[in-house]
């Protein structure tokens, strides 16, 4: 860990207008930075603590539910409103990291934490992402863990979260203050694809700090989050569907899905949506929906297998949903 | 303010740098907590903060002024051990040791998160009171690596201790 | 005085079933367990030093060169940092088990990506890891043609075993099985990092390490640093794991030695995850094709099997696939071939149970494959196939609990017999399935010293360098002293781990018990003679029992008959003949139900029993650990467990426990040990045999046998991840 100066931020406006510098990094539960600062992925010359700003109430928004930025990961899966009124988001909260990892996990970091790409957090391997220009290892490397949709030359990284894959199946927003000012923006739109500038991971500028997630009124439905992963707990999603479903007359009038471990990216396809609402469930048109998801997806060897598994987990979230047997 | 662990105040390091785990280990000389990998991927470390069980490794010591910090050395001690680490002892609950602290200060920690209706990757309704299951805590264990395999009679143990709930 | 056996014939008196005290074998606590559930017992790192500096090594992104220059001033001038070592002592990677001298040196020539080649010591360590990231290194590389994919290069052949004609036998065979699978690398990933606290008096050297084999390691560590041997002390009363990652010594114990000696001044080493995971022993990759040839009752004919393995250029160890192929199963002709191929990875070398814990699961597969060719049930096959002599050798087995294993096993577990077909159960999304495998494990011992005294008060004091890694050594050793001297296990005491005391076999290859107990068991057989000779009796008619001395109808207390003097004997125990003479393993059956998740391909198992017949039990309940432990590692093989290399550079890409998957505890269901006593004369003194590693020897093939049974998918890559699993889902 390279020396930093340490920094409490005692009110909001004061943490947004020490991060506005470029060598600054807001710390929060510190599960993801301070991994990445030992290992020298990331170097921030000052550290802001918001830890202790007051940003961690989760409480009603209208019909709806604002998080904190600031609320643990933990608090948000035990919340009684988020149990009983957004169960997949608990149930995405839940099935990430570890009971440990998630008493100190934020809502805003865990939307900020950082790709695992095995070259991304090796310091002696080239990657674009965290030092543009130097190549991008995983492409011709070890791609396992990578993305096969909304891939770029430049950079294959999958954001690796959970929760946000839930958010984007709820159409959550996220709240976000500057120095001066505040901004809204979907979840759906928080992340970045890599495009030419792959060390850009969401839109947040500098300077700008997640104030909160604020969900949209509960729509009720069956709500299913699947997560395929290489253990049976603490590993990331190979893999993972979010799905807020719901059905009428044996037809959908509902079908809210985003997928996580397939691109840098919570991916929320509308088209999904729109193939399925109005139509009766059936093998043959999850086949279609997947179809629709999977149209551009592209491997890069060791990650094909995304690609069925996809396809699959789609199929049997959609099957578990509908009861529908296939 | 200083950091209070196991009932001692103590004065916070100089160097930001300093992990809370190394600041037990090394400044406050309590190497009962171990440091397994010093990435939040194995719970050699797992410490509780207030009562809230962590990972000591990711987390900064000058973060944790005013903090009420139990180690393992907090938990029980070789002439008057907790009833978990006592638990641990008859099941064999651990080989080697070197995981044994952080699967210890978790299992306790776990049990009180049951009781206060938590739910986890295994709870099936969520809007129930968490049961007691093999399954559940096996899940909530689950950020507790043990390489020598010890598993299954760490499952034994906190059952014993979990009496008739478990 | 010293008590000396080499053993050249079987030891048949059984001399443990006739001693009265009754704790050998009994399922007793483990006497430092407290310690170890209050976080007091102090492993390497964590012994205290006035004014420690702390070390950190610092490793070269490059696959092969030489260095030319290294630019200590840098570093030098940032706060904290005292010293930059680039000694050509140093060395490159990890002394193999019982080398014996030291490893590769200069650490300044490059074999493999991430090699460690200087150490960074400063005041602290936050000042020592960000130093040794800024080192600046030169070095003249020579990456170009270096050869990374074991299935490209050319490989050296071994010695194979033939007998009669396989090729020929396959052609004739009613029933026949040629398949070839793959196993990926595994890593050790022992809890406890790779660490080392030395300090240099002027003369002598000592150092707090994390080892398993100290006298082997005092003299590896001596050849590296040019020292004599008893200038050199190691203290490892506590190793936080080892699975053969610590059986010779690593890079951070010569680093902390040499930073020492300069300085003056105690200096750490501990190394960093990443780091044990890039230079520490990796498991090779394996590929390995089984031939099976079979008449129509499904009797083998032929038996092949043939493995590539890799290593650096250089070293000798080469992953023992065959080992147990040797003599598990019969078949006339025979073919086992085993070959390496040199690559610039990290050096292969022990990873718990070397050969068997990926050579028979395969050969498992195999005979599963055979058994639904011969219609016959699985179990069933194994037994048929029991053979009468060591099938190449023709030699006597010593003792072999395998037929009782497979049936006792198969009613605990509520084996279904009978021929089978996959996809007969299914619940909701998951197809379930069950399997079986046998488990065999070669049989080691090795030279082995231990002092024994029996102090005025009757209590006595076990000595050795042996190690406890985990394995229960602290409490074995207490009850063969107590057994033999009639005492309670409170009221001996056993120290270990320190090159001061009577140099123990060492913790490697199963053999740490029951050749450290055979040590002790000698010299209680010299202690008992002596006290029998200050009773005036013959030894044959003592017995000791609660601290008293019994013979005839006469009663004394131990203490009374030592009048106020100790005694103290060394027992010094060598192989020989006897584990020649003989064909001398351990055996098992495992049986494992798993679901699959048809979709997903996610496999769990459900559950799990393993049987095992291993010598006479020492202590019940650290014998049912170690078979837990292995099958746990089991689960892993068979499920997660891949060291994951850049093609490119041949790096590690997956170096952390995130993403090195080592089964975490809801990967582990409630799993059944069943524990067939058994005497084996030939195996030691004491009649043991090897348990550590014995639970992970074939039981992998049980849980993929599982898969195929659940879901009709026969995968022959470990570990069987989801992806793998999918692809050879039948109806994908
Ligand atoms: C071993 C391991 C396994 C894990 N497994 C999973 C998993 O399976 N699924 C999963 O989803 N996650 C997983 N995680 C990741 C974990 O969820 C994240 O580390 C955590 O959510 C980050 O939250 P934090 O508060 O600790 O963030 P920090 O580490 O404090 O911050 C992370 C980033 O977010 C920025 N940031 C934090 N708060 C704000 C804010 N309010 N505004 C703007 N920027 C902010 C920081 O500057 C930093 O760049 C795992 C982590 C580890 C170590
Ligand atoms: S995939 Fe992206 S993060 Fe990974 S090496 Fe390539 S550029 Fe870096
Ligand atoms: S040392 Fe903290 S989780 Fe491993
Ligand atoms: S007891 Fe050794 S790692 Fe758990």
């Amino acid at each position: 860990m390279r020396p930093f100066d340490y920094q409490r931020a005692e009110r909001l406006e004061h943490a947004a207008q020490l991060a506005a510098d470029d060598d600054t990094m807001a710390l929060a539960g510190g599960t993801n930075l301070i991994d990445l600062m030992k290992l020298q992925v990331e170097t921030p010359q000052t550290l802001v603590d918001i830890g202790r700003l007051s940003l961690g109430e989760i409480a009603d928004e209208g019909d709806g539910l604002r998080i904190g930025a600031l609320a643990s990961n933990t608090a948000t899966a035990a919340h009684a409103r988020v149990r009983s009124d957004y169960p997949v988001l608990a149930r995405a909260i839940l099935a990430g990291a570890t009971q440990q990892l998630r008493n100190k996990a934020t809502t805003g970091g865990n939307l900020c934490q950082r790709t695992r790409c095995y070259y991304f957090t090796n310091i002696d391997q080239p990657c674009n992402k965290r030092e543009p220009g130097t190549g991008c290892g995983a492409i011709d490397g070890i791609a396992k863990l990578h993305a096969v949709l909304g891939t770029s030359p430049h950079c294959i990284a999958t954001y690796p979260g959970d929760m946000a894959v839930a958010l984007a199946a709820l159409d959550a927003t996220v709240e976000i203050a500057g120095d001066s000012h505040e901004r809204s923006v979907p979840v759906r739109e928080f992340h970045r694809l890599p495009g030419d500038t792959p060390e850009r991971d969401n839109v947040l500028e500098a300077g700008e700090i997640i104030t909160s997630v604020t969900l949209p009124a509960p729509v009720g439905g069956t709500q299913i989050y699947r997560k395929v992963r290489e253990r049976s707990s603490y590993a990331f999603a190979l893999c993972s569907v979010a799905a807020v479903i719901d059905m009428a007359d044996n037809r959908f009038t509902r079908a809210d899905l985003a997928f996580g471990g397939l691109a840098h990216k919570p991916w929320h396809d509308p088209r999904i949506a729109d193939l399925l609402v109005g139509s009766e469930p059936s093998p043959a048109l999850f086949d279609k929906a997947a179809d629709l998801l999977l149209e551009d997806a592209r491997g890069y060897g060791e990650n094909d297998f995304k690609i069925p598994l996809a396809r699959r987990t789609l199929t049997a979230v959609l099957c578990e949903a509908t009861g529908v047997e296939a | 303010m200083p950091i209070t662990i196991n009932d001692t105040p103590h004065d916070l390091p100089d160097d930001p740098r300093v992990s809370l785990l190394d600041f037990l280990r090394s400044h406050a000389g309590l190497t009962g907590t171990k440091k397994g990998c010093d990435h939040g991927q194995c719970g050699a470390c797992t410490v509780l903060v207030n009562g809230v069980r962590i990972n000591s490794c990711l987390s900064l010591a000058v973060t944790h002024d005013g903090d009420e910090v139990t180690t393992i050395e907090g938990l029980g001690s070789p002439v008057s051990p907790s009833e978990m680490q006592q638990a641990f002892l008859r099941h064999d609950g651990f080989q080697c040791g070197y995981c044994t602290p952080g699967q210890i200060c978790s299992a306790t920690a776990m049990l009180k998160e049951i009781a206060a209706g938590w739910p986890s990757d295994a709870t099936d309704d969520l809007e129930a009171s968490p049961k007691l299951t093999g399954e559940e805590i096996r899940e909530r264990m689950s950020g507790n690596l043990c390489r020598c395999g010890a598993y299954a009679n760490i499952v034994a143990a906190i059952r014993d201790v979990a009496g008739e709930n478990a | 005085m010293s008590v000396h056996c080499k053993q050249d014939a079987p030891d048949e008196r059984n001399v443990l079933d006739s001693t009265k005290q009754g704790v050998l074998g009994e399922p007793l606590e483990r006497p430092e367990g407290l310690l170890k559930v209050t976080g007091t017992a102090t492993y390497a790192a964590e012994f205290d030093a006035e004014s420690c500096l702390e070390g950190v090594l610092v490793t070269l992104p490059v696959v092969r060169g030489t260095i030319t220059s290294i630019d200590r001033e840098s570093v030098l001038q940032m706060p904290g940092v005292v010293a930059v070592i680039t000694d050509e002592r140093l060395t490159g990677r990890a002394a193999q088990g019982m080398a014996g001298e030291a490893p590769f040196q200069p650490a300044q020539q490059v074999c493999y990506w991430g090699q460690p080649v200087a150490l960074v010591v400063a005041e602290s360590f936050e000042e020592a890891r960000d130093a040794a990231k800024h080192l600046s290194v030169e070095c003249n590389a020579d990456e170009g043609d270096a050869p990374l994919d074991p299935d490209t290069v050319e490989a050296e052949q071994r010695k194979p075993t033939k007998n009669g004609d396989l090729a020929h036998a396959m052609t004739q065979a009613a029933h026949s099985v040629d398949a070839t699978f793959t196993t990926d690398g595994h890593a050790s990933a022992a809890m406890e990092p790779h660490a080392a606290m030395a300090q240099w008096d002027g003369q002598s050297l000592t150092v707090h390490a994390s080892l398993q084999m100290l006298k082997f390691n005092r003299a590896e560590l001596a050849d590296s640093l040019n020292l004599k041997e008893k200038q050199v002390r190691l203290i490892a009363p506590y190793v936080g794991g080892g699975f053969g990652s610590k059986l010779g010594i690593s890079q951070e114990t010569v680093g902390a030695s040499l930073a020492a000696m300069k300085l003056g001044k105690p200096v750490r080493v501990v190394m960093s995850r990443q780091q044990v995971f890039q230079t520490i022993m990796r498991r090779s990759e394996t590929t390995q094709r089984v031939r099976l040839a079979a008449d129509s009752e499904g009797r083998l004919t032929g038996f092949g099997h043939e493995a590539r393995v890799s290593n650096l250029p250089g070293e000798e160890f080469a992953e023992p696939v065959l080992q147990s192929s040797q003599f598990l199963y019969g078949g006339d002709n025979r073919l086992l071939q085993l070959e390496v191929a040199r690559i610039h990875r990290m050096t292969a070398g022990s990873v718990r149970a070397p050969g068997e814990a990926v050579g028979v699961q395969t050969v498992e597969q195999a005979m599963d494959m055979l058994a639904e060719k011969a219609g016959i049930d699985p179990v069933e096959l194994r037994l048929r196939n029991i053979p009468e002599r060591h099938p190449a050798k023709d030699k006597p087995y010593s003792s072999r609990k395998l037929a009782e294993c497979l049936r006792e096993g198969a009613s605990a577990f509520g084996w279904k017999d009978g021929p089978r077909k996959p996809r007969h159960t299914r619940e909701g999304e998951w197809w379930i399935g069950s399997g079986v495998a046998s488990a065999a494990r070669i049989h080691a011992v090795v030279e082995a010293k231990a002092r024994v005294t029996l102090r005025p008060d009757g209590t006595a004091l076990v000595e050795t360098d042996m190690t406890d890694i985990g394995t229960g050594t602290y409490a074995i050793l207490g009850q063969v002293a107590g057994e033999m001297l009639g005492l309670s296990l409170d009221d001996v005491e056993v120290r270990l781990g320190d090159t001061d005391m009577p140099p123990g076999s060492g913790s490697g290859g199963s053999f740490g018990a029951s050749s450290c107990g055979s040590a002790v068991f000698l010299a209680c057989e010299g202690l008992r003679d002596t006290l029998a000779e200050k009773l005036g009796i013959e030894a044959s008619d003592l017995s000791l029992k609660d601290g008293f001395a019994l013979w005839e109808n006469e009663k004394k207390s131990i203490a009374e008959v030592l009048d106020g003097k100790a005694i103290e004997e060394i027992g010094h125990f060598e192989p020989g003949k006897s584990t020649e003479d003989y064909a001398v393993a351990s055996f098992g059956a495992f049986f494992a139900e798993v679901a699959v998740n048809h979709w997903t391909g996610e496999t769990r198992v459900r559950r799990m029993t393993g049987a095992f017949g291993f010598g006479r039990v020492l202590n019940a309940r650290t014998a049912r650990s170690q078979c837990l432990g292995g099958m746990t590692w089991c689960i892993g093989n068979a499920l997660t467990e891949s060291l994951l290399f850049d093609p490119t550079d041949g790096h590690l890409a997956n170096c952390d426990l995130a993403e090195y998957h080592v089964p975490v505890h809801r990967d582990v269901p409630d799993l059944e040990v069943v524990l067939l006593e058994e005497r084996d004369a030939a195996a030691s003194p004491i009649q043991a045999k090897g348990v550590g590693e014995l639970g992970l020897c074939g039981g992998a093939g049980a849980i993929a046998n599982a898969i195929y049974d659940a879901c009709g998918a026969r995968v022959f890559a470990y570990p069987m991840t989801p992806d793998r699993v999918l692809a050879a889902m039948p109806d994908k």
